[in-house]
């Protein structure tokens, strides 16, 4: 019996146990995302007899006689449903991973349904847009605008590759059928720490199917980090792409490579690996203490491991003016202990790829990362191969939040195949990428502060304990940044840092959205509370009397070697005080029994637009023979929405359309470089070099105009497609006629090296109900202001901050890996890590700040990690304003609050 | 997920045709938890639904539900208008974690052999004092109450090759006044306490608790307790071991709110009953 899939019958058979998500990507069907494969996140949803299931939870068999529609099919050849419109108009998707099946689930709901979003669409996760967006899509309300030649930056304006998410048709790492395929598995190991003793492959070998085990003897015998940085010694040296010896439970131990993924799987499972089992230590303050195992114990200083026989990957500590004195002599101090759970980034694309060797003999990668040209520097170096003989790129991606700023999957994917020299693809499971890629650093933060009795801050120290897990992947950095911005947004004498990262038996930990600060954010902004509680000042008025102001200098110890962060702009004051007016603009509140008590509270971060020591990119622009211009940037898409803004930049620079603005990206066969879209880098570090190149072509364009009619280039400008000297109008299409006939090439290149480097700042405000009885939370008013500078695209930029407030949200209410005694990750699925739902994340008031910034592109500053970074300091304050209890460890779920609750107030 | 172990799947359409069970095979029912994790132990699957149950069967003496009912298809049931208690099902629907995507597929005999804690068929068909009939692997069949029928996390009375047939409700359990609680960690996440209420026509009540507990745990009393009475007797018969604790819930926090809950169903259920005009 054969399949009907869009009104076409399918003879082929399912495999007994296949589920229907995979028969379809099988036929072709990409539009059917894999995100968790377990019924949990609704990326797969497809319409089987006209009703929406997740076709990864059906047997593909039980489809057949029966009707699947996937989002492909969903409007007729070349039209368009009204819901992929709806969502069009409402730019409801960020990276639009989810989208197809967000799509297909909200076409399906009845008017009951929508009136109670929470429940219909409580199984489809977005990790991206924060769901008002997608709010907004089902109430049919558009948010994009239109821009006239040379308007366009600054306007509401859609993402490009729109049009083909809504319809499924966008290409995400493994939308693509490649002939020959190869699968790759990798047998992990079940102990967190042990060394390798012997592999038999023998068995494994055995398997039908299976052409070769990779071990750690194929593997180069070389050190390197994960961690994608521009320059290799931020990181430690202490991974190897299979080592000898595992660290913790999940470490790669063997990849076995065969035609089907299930006959890797098998080959597998017949792995004989002998162990010899060492000492472990799970916990960082036991792992840093005398005599505890080590880790690395093989590692020096010239692997860039500070104290290896101490489990110390990485330290940090300074100190200016006099801390000690200053606690003794303040007129009020606080001290409190802090600690930030494990979060996973959870994009909804895990971390894979495609890897063949072309006829050029050139490896190609194809990957989901967010660090194609890091990526590709890092394989060359490894494999011994020239850098032009390798080529790394990604097309859209499936979501990013810094976990793809790693080299996880691509040294395999090259090592495979190169042994093979066949096509393979590797990609993670869901459970993989909790249990053996990269996680937040989980810290430990004692804060001191003290202040004089007019609420000047005196005093500000910070203690910092950070688990980096069994690898020191952005160890160092992490530590660094997390003690950098919180403190030096505020002026304090006496401020004192002292912070370690340590080594650990567990999965690592790595780069994550705000790389540090919204952990020491907690400490800091509730300390700056309870001293203006203590002193009676507002939390306001307490942050107005200590920020740093439009020239201060901005300091946290040890004192840096980089001294490139200038005010660009400042808008600070204007967020403190959108915030305020804000919060006390009159709300609806909710009929509360008198088991609520409510509370406001804010907290504040200022960001760094670039990381330190360089950030490269390079742009470059041409005038194509239609008139429309080749824009080629390096840097990645995965709903940062940066292909959307280089477009902005480049038609307002040259005085067109978007839309006769071709952008090629993330691929290292471009040429050029780009160090990557990590580090709020997007817009501020490659948007300048699309700037720079886009004002070089503008130039060109006028000085060649200028010569064909004989004018001066300074009478010349460029408007509405055209060049115009001197009254007379020369479109652009005529321009590249006529340089063609001279065999003149119109084309310019930008760069830029991210430095200097400007700061931008956020405040979140909350106001939130807690039952005193039952621990549960509501939240009933969320304000965020940013100072972005100008901002680029409205639309867009809300989407960062509504998508980050509601990431933050679930690190600060809902989600924790649970590591056992063991180290082993017990909740590696969504429905046990739970993420934000439509249902958990309240609407957000966005408000900007009034400010340009001289640094970055056309006025634009970052706005892309930081709004995540105050949203659990804010949260814990409110709660301490409502309830009177300082709650010091995330996250803040009903049964962690309870039993300071019940203490308090009883039970009710 | 695929389950790349699976070489056959036997589709028996009568009890006569159920091939011998045997380790390395499971029963097929909705498959929504089969399909969501690896099964590497497994290579055959019995795909029930050829046997072809009637899903839902109400007569004079209650509701019959076949194991293999969906979710969907129980939440849909246009329930007799002398069934008070009938709230509860679309309640107890609403109490999955999954969402109505899942409930088309997902089987109520599937949550209920399962056997979360927080399986809301559970719940339901306890709390209705539902009785399980089950297929015998070595034939004949046997009942037992759903409330001993799960007996642990993830525990049951089931034998190898023991299969639930279908759970009967009787029609006094429907006519009940019913009270429902419910708590979560998150808005609409999986139930950490759920607890339900019957106050039968002679004025007995009967309470379940689900989610909080291990296995159900089943009070009645001939009238409403009184609030101590209601609470000794959780604290009596719910040991603190018997608290269910994963990452849904500290088995504190739960007992806490099992208490709490049991306190506003016994509220809710002495207040006088409204007089329809």
């Amino acid at each position: 019996m054969s399949i009907e899939i869009n009104g076409k019958s399918f003879p082929e058979s399912p495999q007994p146990g296949q589920c229907l998500r995979t028969f379809l990507r099988e036929l072709g069907h990409f539009g059917v995302k894999k995100g968790c494969d377990a019924g949990d996140c609704g990326a797969c949803t497809v319409l089987l007899d006209g009703e929406p299931v997740h076709s990864c939870l059906i047997p593909a068999f039980r489809a057949a006689g029966h009707a699947v529609t996937t989002i492909e099919g969903l409007a007729p050849d070349d039209g368009i449903h009204p819901m992929q419109q709806a969502f069009l108009d409402a730019q409801g998707f960020q990276c639009g991973f989810c989208t197809s099946g967000m799509i297909l689930t909200c076409a399906s709901l009845n008017q009951a349904q929508r009136q109670d979003l929470s429940a219909a669409l409580k199984g489809n996760i977005c990790r991206c847009t924060g769901y008002r967006s997608i709010e907004d899509a089902l109430n049919g309300k558009s948010n994009i605008e239109d821009a006239d030649a040379g308007t366009a930056f600054g306007r509401s304006l859609p993402a490009p590759a729109g049009p083909h998410v809504v319809r499924g048709t966008e290409r995400y790492t493994f939308d693509v059928a490649l002939g020959g395929l190869l699968h790759v598995k990798m047998l992990r190991s079940p102990h967190p720490h042990a060394r390798i003793i012997s592999i038999d492959k023998t068995a494994a070998l055995g398997v039908p199917g299976v052409h070769t085990v990779l071990t750690s003897e194929d593997a180069p015998d070389r050190l390197f980090s994960t961690a994608r940085h521009e320059w290799d010694w931020m990181d430690p040296d202490d991974t190897k792409v299979l080592d000898t010896v595992v660290r913790f439970i999940g470490q790669k131990v063997a990849a076995v490579i065969a035609d089907t993924e299930a006959a890797a799987e098998e080959g597998c499972r017949r792995l004989k690996v002998e162990y010899e089992i060492l000492p472990d230590v799970i916990d960082p303050a036991a792992a840093i203490a005398a005599d505890a195992p080590v880790l690395h114990g093989d590692k020096t200083k010239e692997n860039r491991v500070a104290n290896a026989a101490r489990n110390i990957v990485a330290e940090i500590h300074g100190e200016f003016g006099d801390v000690a004195a200053a606690l003794a002599q303040a007129a009020v101090t606080y001290q409190g202990t802090f600690t930030t759970q494990r979060v996973q980034h959870a994009a909804l694309e895990t971390h894979g790829g495609l890897a063949w060797v072309d006829a050029d003999g050139i490896l190609n990668v194809r990957s989901s990362t967010q660090v194609p040209f890091l990526t590709r520097r890092t394989l060359a170096d490894l494999f011994d191969l020239p850098p032009d003989k390798v080529r790394v790129f990604c097309e859209r991606v499936g979501g990013g939040f810094g976990g793809k700023q790693e080299m996880f999957v691509e040294d395999i994917l090259a090592l495979a195949a190169l042994k093979t020299g066949r096509a393979v693809k590797f990609e993670l499971t869901r459970e993989e990428q909790f249990v053996a890629t990269s996680t937040r650093h989980p810290m430990l933060v004692t804060v001191k502060a003290g202040a004089d009795s007019d609420g000047k801050l005196t005093a500000l120290q910070l203690d910092v304990l950070s688990n980096t897990g069994a690898y020191g992947n952005h160890a160092g950095p992490v530590l660094f940044h997390s003690v950098g911005e919180s403190l030096g947004v505020y002026h304090c004498p006496n401020k004192k840092v002292d912070g370690i990262a340590a080594y650990t038996n567990t999965v690592p930990s790595g780069a994550f959205r705000g790389y540090g600060l919204p952990q020491t954010l907690i400490a800091v902004e509730a300390a700056i509370d309870e001293l203006a509680k203590q002193l009676g000042i507002s939390p306001f008025e307490m942050r107005r009397r200590n920020v740093v102001k439009s020239g201060d200098p901005m300091r946290s110890p040890p004192e840096s070697k980089y001294h490139d962060v200038l005010y660009g702009s400042y808008g600070l004051d204007q967020c403190l005080d959108l915030v305020e007016r804000a919060m006390a603009a009159d709300t609806p509140t909710p009929d509360l029994s008198a088991d609520w008590l409510t509370g406001d509270g804010i907290a504040l971060t200022m960001i760094d637009t670039v990381p330190p020591a360089g950030h490269f990119a390079d742009c470059s622009i041409s005038l194509r023979g239609d008139g429309g211009f080749d824009l080629t940037v390096g840097t990645a898409e995965f709903g940062n929405g940066t292909s959307t803004v280089h477009r902005q930049i480049a038609a307002s620079a040259l005085a067109t359309t978007v839309d006769r603005i071709s952008l090629r990206q993330s691929d290292t066969a471009h040429g050029g470089h780009d160090t990557g879209a990590y580090g709020s880098a997007g817009i501020f570090v490659a948007g300048n070099a699309t700037l720079a190149a886009a004002d070089a072509l503008a130039d060109q364009l006028k000085q060649f105009a200028a010569s064909m009619l004989g004018e001066n280039p300074d009478a010349c400008a460029l408007d509405n497609h055209a060049a115009v000297c001197a009254r007379r109008r020369t479109p652009y299409a005529m321009l590249a006629a006529s340089a063609q006939s001279l065999g003149k090439v119109l084309s310019a290149s930008g760069n830029s090296s991210g430095t200097p480097r400007s700061i931008a700042f956020n405040v979140q405000g909350f106001r939130v109900a807690v039952n005193k009885f039952t621990g549960e939370l509501k939240i009933l008013k969320s304000v965020q202001a940013a100072d972005a500078g100008r901002v680029a695209n409205p639309l867009q930029c809300r989407g960062q901050i509504e998508g980050g407030v509601a990431q933050s949200l679930g690190a600060a209410l809902y989600e924790e890996m649970v590591i056992d005694e063991r180290g082993r990750v017990i909740n590696p699925r969504f429905r046990d890590y739970h993420l934000p739902s439509f249902a958990d994340v309240p609407r957000t008031e966005v408000l900007f700040a009034d400010t340009s910034d001289t640094l970055g592109p056309m006025g634009a500053k970052s706005m892309s990690e930081s709004p995540y970074n105050p949203v659990a300091a804010a949260l814990g304050n409110a709660i301490a304003n409502a309830t009177g209890i300082r709650f010091t460890a995330t996250p803040f779920k009903p049964d962690r609050l309870w039993p300071a609750l019940h203490e308090k107030f009883g039970s009710g | 997920m695929d389950l790349n172990t699976i070489r056959a799947v036997a589709r028996p359409t009568t009890r006569d045709e159920l091939p011998v069970w045997t380790a390395d095979a499971a029963w097929l029912a909705g498959g929504t938890w089969l399909f969501s994790e690896p099964q590497t132990h497994l290579t055959r699957l019995i795909d029930l639904t050829g046997l072809k149950w009637p899903a839902l069967t109400v007569s004079e003496t209650g509701l019959s539900i076949a194991a293999t009912c969906t979710v969907a298809q129980l939440d849909a049931l246009a329930c007799p208008p002398e069934w008070t208690a009938s709230p509860l099902i679309n309640q107890c629907c609403r109490a999955f974690l999954a969402s109505f995507k899942i409930w088309k597929t997902a089987t109520v005999g599937g949550n209920i052999c399962m056997s979360l804690p927080a399986g809301p068929m559970i719940s339901l068909t306890a709390a209705l004092d539902g009785v399980c009939t089950i297929w015998q692997a070595g034939g004949g069949e046997r009942q037992i109450p759903v409330a001993d029928f799960v007996t642990g996390d993830q525990r049951n009375v089931l034998a190898p090759g023991d299969l639930l047939r279908q759970i009967d409700i009787p029609l006094a359990a429907l006519k009940r006044r019913s009270a429902f609680r419910q708590i979560s960690l998150t808005p609409v996440g999986r139930s950490a306490a759920l607890l339900i209420g019957g106050l039968d026509s002679d004025g007995g009540l009967a309470l379940t608790v689900t989610a909080s507990t291990a296995r159900p745990v089943q009070f009645s009393f001939a009238g409403v307790p009184a609030a101590k009475d209601l609470r000794d007797a959780i604290l009596q018969r719910i040991p603190d071991g018997l608290y269910h604790t994963d990452v849904h819930g500290k088995p504190m926090w739960r007992k806490a709110m099992t208490l709490r809950l049991a306190e506003e169903i016994r509220g809710e259920l002495q207040a006088v009953p409204r007089v329809t005009p």
